[in-house]
């Protein structure tokens, strides 16, 4: 992480950091997420009821209005849902789902897309126009279609939505790395290191890549925005996470069948959290851009 | 020219068969669709003739080149459930899914281009920053979310709009359409709206960055020397430059627009190939689901094409440079 410091583009990173607290919007949104990432991830801890033990959950329960109380003593703080959970705890659990499901695809993609982006950009020539041919040809499709495309052929499951997801982002991190790569390589210090005699591999990741990051970070930040709204699209659609497993989107599309019903907060607030995280994600990276300003 | 249209056109080609094999493939391999049709007192006897009936029990890619050589004569198999032409099916649901699309292609531009072209005349006022602000939103928002935000308000809560349906049609040239008909586009304008927001934010903030750059530009400023009326210069020389940008990308966002328009036929319950892709997935009809997926990459080859070839009429540069980094 040394050589950041040395990066003409960008500043130190307590330079960025100092840019980054000055904003205050961006600040909020960055502690907004991380309060999101405590909850999702202490759900087991802080849940009233675990939701998919069916032994605390109860049918009798199913659909009560936020604030009533079961006959255990338990009060229902945001309702139950139609199976009798409560839709506190649910939540809970289901932003850690949406929350692992964001930050793992998001940082697969992440990994094979700068790879790739790298490779491409190191190597040049044929190697360059095959891999961009093949990054072209993917974002020509629409993301949604392609990852609806493959999970109609994989099925549901976690593991499934997670490849899907990276399968349409990745090609995202390629492009914009290579970008960026081909600018840093021909500047004065990676000239400097090939007459160290350094290597070709050792350059690419231990000076160039470095000097990416800030880039990779801010799409790295949007991506995993629109893969936990992808998530929970599909989720929705039924064809992204086992019923096994609820994500936000899973809960939302359960309680769509109440809505017309008048029971909304079956629906609506798994929403509005999955609104919040997938706004203070998309704040948060539209920030780091203008605070770190790469060359997007 | 015709060099570079085909090579363009050969090109699509091989993606075309590539997707094929992809989908052909990926989609036989899940679940077996005999036992749906099977009863559940059928013994091995009944399968296996219900197995030859389907063509179940020839290798995989004898089936494939069966598929495909009926593909080439337009022939993607029946549907399991509706027990009729895939391919009729989806000519049949396709209008509803179209008029969707285009509808809510006229929003987004009926919207956007006035919005962004605001904003970009007057980029530091609070209605700019608003005007913004809204199309980062409508762009971050799942669409299924505003879908059901809308339902809730609109229909639930207000009881202004219906939730689901086409509502009355209009038979035009053998097309049934709901634009038509006071019924129809009550039941339209909710699902088209949602549909148009990611497209009328993408076209918000295209106008108001070609503004930006073109009214600095020195045509402008010799077109106001030479005493042409402000709203002249807007309609005429800034609309023309601010157009090119914005065609290419709605040509290929439309492609984006019938993707989504999955996530809003289910949610409004609207006729289309998308329903019908989702259903067909409900009950694992593969010949639909096959027929849906190749129908939609043809779709967007074809569609891919188009906008590379208009781009290289527009722009000899695209043509004669042949890479684009």
């Amino acid at each position: 992480m040394s050589s950041v410091s040395q990066t003409p583009t960008a500043g130190s990173p307590r330079e960025l950091a100092r840019r980054f607290v000055s904003v205050p919007s961006a600040v909020i949104a960055l502690v907004v997420f991380i309060l999101f990432c405590i909850i999702g991830f202490g759900a087991p801890l802080i849940a009233p009821q675990n939701p998919y033990d069916l032994r605390q959950v109860d049918i009798l329960d199913s659909l009560m209005p936020p604030g009533s109380q079961s006959y255990t003593g338990l009060t229902y703080w945001l309702g139950t849902d139609g199976q009798g959970r409560d839709m506190l705890s649910a939540m809970l659990y289901g932003i850690r789902i949406s929350l692992i499901v964001g930050l793992l695809s998001g940082f697969l993609a992440l990994v094979v897309g700068t790879f790739v982006g790298l490779i491409a950009a190191y190597r040049r020539g044929w190697v360059d126009t095959l891999l961009m041919r093949i990054v072209d040809l993917q974002l020509s499709f629409p993301t949604i279609l392609v990852a609806l495309i493959l999970l109609v052929i994989l099925g549901r499951g976690v593991d499934k939505i997670i490849f899907a997801l990276v399968v349409v982002q990745w090609a995202y991190f390629a492009r914009t790395v290579r970008g960026v790569a081909l600018v840093e390589g021909a500047r004065e210090y990676v000239d400097a290191a090939r007459g160290l005699r350094l290597g070709g591999m050792r350059i690419l990741f231990r000076h160039i890549l470095p000097n990416c990051l800030p880039t990779i970070l801010v799409v790295a930040t949007v991506q995993m925005a629109m893969a936990i709204s992808l998530e929970a699209t599909l989720s929705f659609l039924g064809l992204g996470l086992p019923p096994t497993r609820p994500s936000l989107g899973l809960l939302i599309a359960n309680g769509f069948d109440y809505l017309q019903s008048g029971r909304y907060w079956i629906s609506v607030l798994p929403g509005i959290v999955l609104l919040g995280i997938i706004i203070s994600a998309n704040v948060l990276g539209d920030r780091l851009r203008d605070i770190l300003n790469p060359r997007l | 020219m015709a060099e570079f249209i085909i090579k363009r056109v050969l090109q699509a080609m091989v993606v075309l068969l590539i997707m094929t094999v992809l989908v052909f493939f990926g989609v036989n391999v899940i679940g077996n669709p005999v036992y749906i049709f099977a009863s559940s007192e059928c013994d091995q006897a009944c399968l296996t003739k219900t197995i030859a009936e389907l063509g179940l029990d020839r290798p995989l890619w004898e089936q494939y080149f069966v598929f495909l050589s009926n593909l080439l004569q337009g022939d993607l198999g029946n549907s399991f459930t509706h027990g009729i032409p895939a391919l009729s099916l989806i000519f049949e649901r396709l209008p509803a899914t179209l008029e969707l699309a285009i509808c809510a292609l006229a929003m987004a531009l009926g919207f956007g281009l006035p919005l962004g072209i605001w904003a970009g005349l007057h980029p530091d006022t609070i209605i700019s920053r608003c005007i913004m602000a809204f199309s980062m939103i409508a762009f971050s928002l799942p669409v299924f979310w505003i879908g059901l935000i809308m339902i809730l308000t609109f229909s639930v809560q207000l009881g202004w709009m219906p939730a689901v349906g086409r509502g009355d049609t209009v038979d035009v040239f053998g097309t049934e359409l709901s634009a038509l008909t006071l019924d129809g586009l009550h039941h339209l304008v909710m699902p088209a709206f949602t549909l148009s927001l990611i497209m009328m934010a993408i076209v918000i903030r295209l106008t108001r960055a070609g503004m930006r750059e073109v009214i600095f530009a020195d045509y402008i400023k010799f077109a106001r020397a030479n005493g042409i009326r402000e709203r002249r210069i807007l309609t005429t020389h800034v609309m023309k430059n601010l157009l090119i940008p914005i065609v290419t990308v709605l040509g290929m966002e439309f492609g984006g627009v019938i993707a989504f328009a999955v996530v809003v036929e289910s949610i409004f319950s609207w006729p289309g190939v998308g329903k019908m892709l989702i259903d067909a997935i409900g009950v694992l009809d593969r010949p639909l689901i096959v027929a849906y997926l190749i129908f939609v990459v043809f779709m967007f080859v074809v569609l891919n094409l188009l906008v590379d070839i208009l781009y290289s009429l527009l722009d000899p540069r695209v043509r004669l440079g042949g890479n684009q980094t």
